[in-house]
C-alpha cells in the first residue's frame, strides 16, 4: 500500500508540475486530491489494515496529501503570476499618446502676484497691511499732502474728478494721514491700491497700482527709510543689489528723495557681458522705483490727533508703482498689456 | 529747462566732462534727465578763411567761386551761393569732414561741374541764428585758420533738467550755476546783475500805478531811447537756440536772454503805443475783453489783473502781453517791464483762459521780488550793448525788495536725528553758505543745544521756511550719498494682514487653482453699459460715479458691476482666437451715494465662462461646456474654500437667461448672483454662451468662518441610505433638500442630490431626485430599526410638503 501512495504522490507531482494554466492545476487538484480521488479513498481503507501497519501508512499517505497540497499551491502561485504577466502584457497602452489634461491651472495677474510679493515683503519687515477708498476726498489727496493750491497735479488735465467733488486718488498716499488718525503711533503700514491719473502711454496708464509706506515712531530716520528700501529691494530684485537716494521734490515729505536700486540685468554696470548697453537700465546702472521722503511736518499738522505732533514723531513714507516694478522684473515692455487681460499673457506669470 | 553747458560754465566751472557735471546736479537735486548736443560736431574742421577772390561761375549766375585763404600757407576753393560774398571778407568755413547741426557729414562736391572744398557759412547753416539770406561776415582781428570755435559758440553740450515746483530759482542759467557751485565747490562767478548801469528815482516821460498791491508786490520799468530793433549778434542768437527759443529781434531776444539768466520774465512794451504813456495794474472787470499777441480776444474775470494804458488794457498781467503796445520793427523808444505776481493768482488765470506762456509757468511757481530787479539789470546791460539805446534815468519800482528773509535755527541734534548720520556743524555752514544763506553759529542757550542761525536768501524765500528744509538743504548736497543703511526700531510692531484679506486670497487661490484666470478690469465705463446690460431704470446699478474730466466718452464713468469688464475681457479674447476662456476678476466696484458722501465701494469677486471648460483630448473629445453648474461649481470652490455656508434660490436677473439664474445668498443674505448670460446680452459682445457670477465679496466674507471649532469625530459608524422620490418639476432640489433635513433629526448627518431624471415612469411634469443620505449616533452604531422612524418622517414630509412620492 505504501508503494501505492508513492506511485500516486510521483504520478501526481507530475501532473501538477506540468498543469500549464490554472484551471488545469484545479482539475489535476479534483483529481489527486478531490473527493474521489484515490489517495483519499486509500485512507479510508487504512483502518482495515493491521494495526502495525496503520501508523506507517497513515503518516506516508498523509506526508503524500500535504505535499501534493503545498506543490499545488507552490504551483498556482506561479501560474498566476505568470497570467498576470501576460494579462499585463497584452494591456498594453501607446505610452506616446497625449497625457489626459487635469483641471487647467489658472494664474493670479501679475499684478496681484506683484502686490502680494511686496505685501509679505514687507509684512517681514514688520508693517501692517491696509486699504483705503480709491474716490477720495480732495482734503486727503492733497491738502492733507501739503500740497499747495497751484501744484499742476491738482489741475483737471493731470487728475480725475468726479461731479461730486472728489477725486480718483492719484497716489496711494491720502490712506498716511487717513492711517494716522486711525491708529496712534508708533505706526507700522503699507497701503496697496488702485491709482489713476488723466495719462495714457507705453509706460502710463489711466488706472495702474501703487503700494504706500509709511512708518513713524519717536526716532525713525532717513537712514531708517534707506535700510528698509535696501532690504526690500533686495527681497524683490535680488541679494546683490544696492540702493541710492537722490534729493527730489514731494510737498509731503521733507527731505524727499528718489530711491534707485542698482539694475538687476547688468549688475549696475550699464553693460551686458556681451559689451551691448543693458537693455532694462538703458546704461544707466540704476532703476528708479519710487519716491520718499521723511514725512513733512506739515503732514502732522492735518492729522486730527495730537500724539502726531512733529517734534515729537517722526518717519518716513515712501510710494512705489506695483505695476512698474512687475514690468521691470519680468520685462514687460508696455504697461497697457497689464489691462488689455488676453490670456496669452495672463498664463506667462502668477 | 534746457541749460547750454558753455554757457552754464561761464558762470560756474567745476573742471568736470558733462557726465562728471550731470553726476553731480542728479544726486544733489536737480536731476539730468538728458544731455543733447547742440550745433556742429568735428569742431577742428570749423575754421575761420579770408575770401581772396569771389569770381562768377562760369555755368551759374547766382554762384560764385572762391579762392579762400585757411591760413597756415592753405587755400582752396570754395563755392558759395551768397549774394554778398565778396574779396577781403573774413567768413566762417566748414571743411570737408565737418558735422553740420543736422547730423550730415560735408564732403568734397561738385557744383555744376566746379569742385567746391568746404562751404562759407550763412548762420542758421550753424545752428546759432535763423539768417539763411547772407553769409556771416565775421569782424576784423580773426586770422585765417583760427578755430571757428574760438569766436562763436557754434557746438555746445545741452543739459535738460528736471527742475522741481519748489525750485523756481533753478529756471535760470545763474541759478543753476548757483547748485553746481554748491554741488562742487568750484568757484561761483559774480552774479550777472551785480553792476547795474541804472540809477534809482523816478523816470521823466512814463508812470506806473499799481492798483492791486496784493496781487502784484512789485512792478519795476526802466525805459529805453534812440534805439534800433535789428538782429542780434550771433553769440546771443546761439544761446536762445540752444535753450529751444527763436531768435526774434534784439529787444524780444534780450528779454529772452535775461529771462533764462536770472529765471524771472521780463516785458519790452513799445512805449509810444502806450496810451498816455502810463501803466496801471488794476483788476479786470467781469466780461472785460482784450486780444493778446497770439491774435485772439480773450475774456476776463474780475480776479485776473490786467495792464491798462488810457485806452484800456494791453496786456493780461504775468501772462501774456497784448498785440497794441508789442515792440515792432521801427520801435525806438522802450519801456522794460519786469514786475513780480502772485503764484496763485498766475495759475488761476492761466487755468481760466486756457492760456499757458513761458511766463505764467514760472510765475505760477512764485518768484522773489527782488528777481525782478534783477533780471532789470541784465536787461538794462544788454539793451546799452547791443540795441544803441539810451537809458533814461531812474527806475520805476512800485512794491521794492520783498520782506526781509526769515532766519531760522538749525539744531545739529535734528539734523543727525532726523537723517540718522552726523553732520559736523562746521560742514554744514559750509554747505549753506555755498547756497547763499547767510549763517551764524547760535549762541548756546538754556538748552545747550549747538546749531546754527541760518537766514534765508530772498530766492529761497518761499521753500525754506522751517528747520526740516534747511535739514533737506544740508542732506542734499552732504548726507544722502554718506547715508548708512539702518533699520527702524519697530516697537510694538508686527506686520499683519487683516482676516479678510486672508480670507479674500484663500478665495481668489481657490478659483485659480481650479484653471481659472485672473484679470485686471478698468474701473471706467461707458454710462451705456447700463442699457447694453438691460438694466431696469431704477436699478441701483445705474447710480454710477461720474467723472467731471473723462478721457473718453466710454470712460466716463466708475464701473458697478464687474460684468462690463469681464465681458469686454472675453470679447477681446475671442477677437484675439481664444474661444475657450475662463476669467474672474477680484476688483472695486462703486455705487455713487447722495449728498456729497463718498462712494461705496466694495470689492467684488465675478467669474466669466464660456466655450469649452477643458481642451478636448484623445480620451475626452467632447469635454464639458460652460454653464449654470459650471459656474456654480467655480462659485462653490471659491465659498467652500473659507467655509462660507451659501445657497442659491431661483431668481431673475435682466442680464441672465430667465431659466438659468439664481441669487446667491451667503449666510442667508443675498450677495450676487449667478447664471447663464441671456441670449440678447451675449450676442451684443459677440459671445455664444457663457457662465457667470458675480458676488459682493466684502459682504460673503462676513459670513466666512476664519477659524472653524473642532467637533468630536464619532467613531460609529454612518448608516447611508439612498432615497428617490418623484417631485412636481416646480420644486428645486434645494427645497427637497431642506424638508429631508428638517424631518431628519438629530440623526441625519448629510442629505445630497446625486441623480436627477424625468421620463415616463415618473411621469409628466415631474421629477426624480436620488438623495444619499447618511445617518450617525455619537454613542452608538445605528441599526436599521434606528433609522426608521426618521426615515418615515422624511418620507411623510416630502410627501406632505412637496406632493414627493416614494420611488422604489
Amino acid at each position: 500500500m505504501i508503494d501505492r501512495i508513492d506511485a500516486l504522490r510521483s504520478e501526481a507531482e507530475a501532473a501538477i508540475g506540468a498543469a500549464g494554466s490554472s484551471q488545469a492545476l484545479e482539475a489535476e487538484r479534483v483529481r489527486w486530491l478531490g473527493r474521489k480521488a484515490e489517495l483519499r479513498n486509500l485512507l479510508r481503507g487504512v483502518a482495515q489494515l493491521e494495526p502495525a501497519q496503520r501508523a506507517s501508512v497513515g503518516r506516508v499517505a498523509n506526508e503524500a496529501r500535504q505535499a501534493l497540497e503545498a506543490l499545488i499551491a507552490a504551483r498556482a502561485q506561479e501560474l498566476e503570476a505568470a497570467e498576470l504577466d501576460a494579462r499585463l502584457a497584452a494591456d498594453r497602452v501607446d505610452v506616446t499618446l497625449p497625457g489626459e489634461p487635469p483641471q487647467t491651472v489658472g494664474r493670479l495677474h501679475l499684478v496681484t502676484q506683484t502686490w502680494r510679493e511686496l505685501e509679505e515683503v514687507f509684512r517681514g519687515l514688520g508693517f501692517t497691511v491696509l486699504e483705503g477708498p480709491e474716490v477720495e476726498l480732495v482734503h486727503y489727496n492733497f491738502d492733507a499732502l501739503n500740497f499747495l493750491p497751484t501744484h499742476p497735479s491738482r489741475s483737471q488735465m493731470e487728475t480725475f474728478y468726479t461731479t461730486a467733488g472728489h477725486v480718483l486718488r492719484v497716489h496711494t498716499s491720502p490712506m498716511q494721514v487717513r492711517a494716522m488718525e486711525a491708529h496712534p503711533p508708533p505706526l507700522y503700514v503699507v497701503i496697496p491700491g488702485r491709482t489713476f491719473r488723466r495719462d495714457s502711454d507705453a509706460t502710463h496708464t489711466p488706472m495702474f497700482h501703487q503700494l504706500e509706506g509709511l512708518a513713524v515712531d519717536e526716532d525713525i530716520t532717513l537712514a531708517d527709510l534707506k535700510g528698509t528700501l535696501l532690504e526690500s529691494a533686495r527681497q524683490v530684485f535680488g541679494a546683490d543689489r544696492d540702493v541710492r537716494l537722490r534729493p527730489h521734490f514731494f510737498p509731503f515729505t521733507e527731505p524727499s528723495v528718489e530711491v534707485d536700486v542698482s539694475c538687476f540685468r547688468c549688475g549696475g554696470t550699464g553693460w551686458l557681458p556681451d559689451g551691448a548697453r543693458c537693455p532694462v537700465c538703458k546704461g544707466e546702472g540704476w532703476l528708479e522705483i519710487l519716491g520718499a521722503g521723511e514725512v513733512d511736518p506739515n503732514v502732522y499738522d492735518f492729522v486730527d490727533d495730537p500724539r502726531y505732533d512733529g517734534e515729537k514723531v517722526q518717519g518716513f513714507a515712501w510710494g512705489m508703482g506695483i505695476d512698474r516694478i512687475a514690468m521691470l522684473k519680468h520685462g514687460v515692455t508696455d504697461l497697457r498689456l497689464l489691462f488689455d487681460n488676453e490670456v496669452r499673457f495672463l498664463e506667462q506669470f502668477g | 529747462m534746457r541749460v547750454p553747458l558753455e554757457w552754464l560754465l561761464e558762470h560756474c566751472d567745476p573742471g568736470l566732462d558733462p557726465a562728471g557735471i550731470e553726476e553731480r546736479l542728479t544726486m544733489t537735486g536737480t536731476k539730468v534727465e538728458a544731455v543733447h548736443h547742440h550745433g556742429v560736431g568735428a569742431l577742428e574742421r570749423f575754421v575761420v578763411g579770408r575770401v581772396l577772390d569771389a569770381q562768377r561761375h562760369p555755368g551759374a549766375e547766382r554762384l560764385s567761386v572762391c579762392r579762400v585763404d585757411l591760413g597756415n600757407g592753405e587755400t582752396e576753393q570754395i563755392v558759395c551761393g551768397a549774394p554778398n560774398v565778396a574779396a577781403g571778407q573774413l567768413v566762417a568755413v566748414a571743411r570737408p569732414g565737418a558735422v553740420m547741426p543736422d547730423g550730415t557729414t560735408l564732403g568734397t562736391a561738385r557744383l555744376r561741374g566746379v569742385e567746391s572744398h568746404g562751404m562759407i557759412l550763412a548762420e542758421d547753416e550753424l545752428g546759432i541764428g535763423t539768417e539763411h539770406a547772407g553769409i556771416i561776415v565775421l569782424d576784423g582781428g580773426a586770422e585765417p585758420g583760427r578755430p571757428l570755435a574760438d569766436l562763436l559758440p557754434i557746438a555746445t553740450e545741452v543739459l535738460e533738467l528736471e527742475v522741481t515746483p519748489n525750485r523756481p530759482d533753478c529756471l535760470g542759467v545763474y541759478g543753476v550755476a548757483r547748485e553746481l557751485h554748491a554741488a562742487t565747490g568750484a568757484p561761483l562767478g559774480p552774479p550777472p546783475w551785480a553792476e547795474d548801469p541804472g540809477t534809482p528815482g523816478a523816470v521823466a516821460g512814463a508812470e506806473v500805478v499799481v492798483e492791486a498791491p496784493d496781487l502784484c508786490p512789485r512792478f519795476t520799468a526802466r525805459v529805453f531811447e534812440d534805439l534800433t530793433i535789428g538782429p542780434s549778434p550771433p553769440w546771443l542768437k546761439a544761446r536762445l537756440l540752444a535753450a529751444g527759443l527763436r531768435p526774434i529781434s534784439n529787444v524780444v531776444d534780450i528779454t529772452n536772454y535775461a529771462m533764462l539768466l536770472v529765471g524771472h520774465p521780463l516785458h519790452a512794451f513799445d512805449l509810444d503805443r502806450v496810451a498816455g504813456r502810463r501803466l496801471v495794474v488794476r483788476r479786470a472787470r467781469d466780461g472785460e475783453q482784450i486780444e493778446t499777441l497770439d491774435g485772439q480776444v480773450r475774456t476776463l474775470d474780475g480776479e485776473m489783473l490786467v495792464i491798462d494804458d488810457a485806452d484800456g488794457p494791453t496786456s493780461i498781467a504775468g501772462v501774456m502781453g497784448g498785440a497794441r503796445s508789442e515792440v515792432h520793427a521801427d520801435t525806438t523808444r522802450v519801456l522794460m517791464e519786469v514786475a513780480s505776481w502772485v503764484g496763485p493768482n498766475i495759475h488761476r488765470t492761466s487755468q481760466v483762459l486756457g492760456l499757458r506762456s513761458e511766463a505764467s509757468a514760472r510765475f505760477e511757481k512764485g518768484l522773489a521780488p527782488e528777481q525782478a530787479l534783477e533780471a532789470q539789470v541784465v536787461a538794462t546791460r544788454l539793451m546799452l550793448e547791443l540795441t544803441g539805446a539810451r537809458l533814461v534815468p531812474g527806475t520805476i519800482d512800485v512794491g521794492g525788495p520783498g520782506p526781509p528773509p526769515a532766519t531760522i535755527r538749525l539744531r545739529s541734534a535734528k539734523v543727525e536725528g532726523v537723517l540718522g548720520l552726523a553732520i559736523p556743524i562746521a560742514r554744514q555752514a559750509e554747505l549753506l553758505r555755498r547756497l547763499e544763506f547767510s549763517v551764524t553759529v547760535a549762541p548756546r542757550g538754556e538748552a545747550e543745544e549747538v546749531g546754527l542761525d541760518v537766514a534765508v536768501p530772498p530766492f529761497r524765500r518761499n521753500d525754506v521756511t522751517r528747520e526740516a528744509d534747511l535739514i533737506e538743504e544740508v542732506a542734499r548736497l552732504d548726507g544722502l550719498e554718506k547715508l548708512p543703511a539702518t533699520l527702524p526700531p519697530r516697537r510694538g510692531a508686527a506686520g499683519r494682514l487683516s482676516t479678510e484679506r486672508t480670507l479674500r486670497r484663500r478665495a481668489v487661490d481657490a478659483l485659480v487653482g481650479r484653471g481659472l484666470f485672473e484679470i485686471i478690469g478698468w474701473s471706467f465705463t461707458a454710462p451705456a453699459l447700463a442699457d447694453r446690460l438691460r438694466l431696469d431704470p431704477d436699478d441701483p446699478r445705474r447710480a454710477f460715479v461720474v467723472l467731471e474730466n473723462p478721457m473718453s466718452e466710454d470712460g466716463s464713468v466708475l464701473r458697478t458691476t464687474l460684468l462690463g469688464s469681464l465681458l469686454d475681457v472675453a470679447r477681446l479674447n475671442q477677437a484675439r482666437e481664444a474661444a475657450d476662456l475662463r476669467l474672474f476678476e477680484c476688483g472695486t466696484v462703486y455705487r455713487a451715494r447722495d449728498g456729497g458722501a463718498l462712494p461705496h465701494e466694495h470689492r467684488s469677486l465675478g467669474a466669466i465662462l464660456t466655450g469649452r471648460l477643458q481642451p478636448p483630448s484623445w480620451g475626452t473629445p467632447e469635454p464639458p461646456r460652460a454653464s449654470f453648474f459650471a459656474a456654480k461649481g467655480f462659485l462653490g470652490a471659491a465659498l467652500d474654500a473659507v467655509r462660507i455656508p451659501w445657497a442659491v434660490e431661483p431668481a431673475v436677473e435682466p442680464f441672465l437667461h430667465p431659466g438659468r439664474s439664481a441669487r446667491v445668498l451667503a449666510g442667508g443674505e443675498p450677495v450676487g448672483w449667478i447664471g447663464e448670460l441671456h441670449p440678447l446680452v451675449a450676442r451684443a459682445w459677440d459671445l455664444a454662451d457663457a457662465g457667470a457670477f458675480e458676488i459682493d465679496l466684502d459682504r460673503a466674507l462676513g459670513h466666512a468662518t476664519a477659524v472653524p471649532q473642532f467637533e468630536d469625530i464619532a467613531s460609529f459608524p454612518a448608516l447611508h441610505m439612498d432615497l428617490a422620490v418623484a417631485v412636481p418639476e416646480s420644486v428645486p432640489a434645494a427645497a427637497v433638500v431642506d424638508v429631508v433635513r428638517r424631518a431628519g433629526g438629530e440623526l441625519l448627518e448629510t442629505a445630497r442630490v446625486f441623480d436627477v431624471f424625468r421620463g415616463a415612469q415618473v411621469g409628466e411634469g415631474r421629477v426624480s431626485l436620488a438623495l444619499a443620505l447618511s445617518f450617525r449616533a455619537p454613542d452608538r452604531t445605528l441599526t436599521d430599526e434606528d433609522v426608521t422612524p426618521p426615515r418615515e418622517r422624511i418620507v411623510a414630509a416630502l410627501a406632505d410638503e412637496l406632493g414627493g412620492e416614494l420611488r422604489a
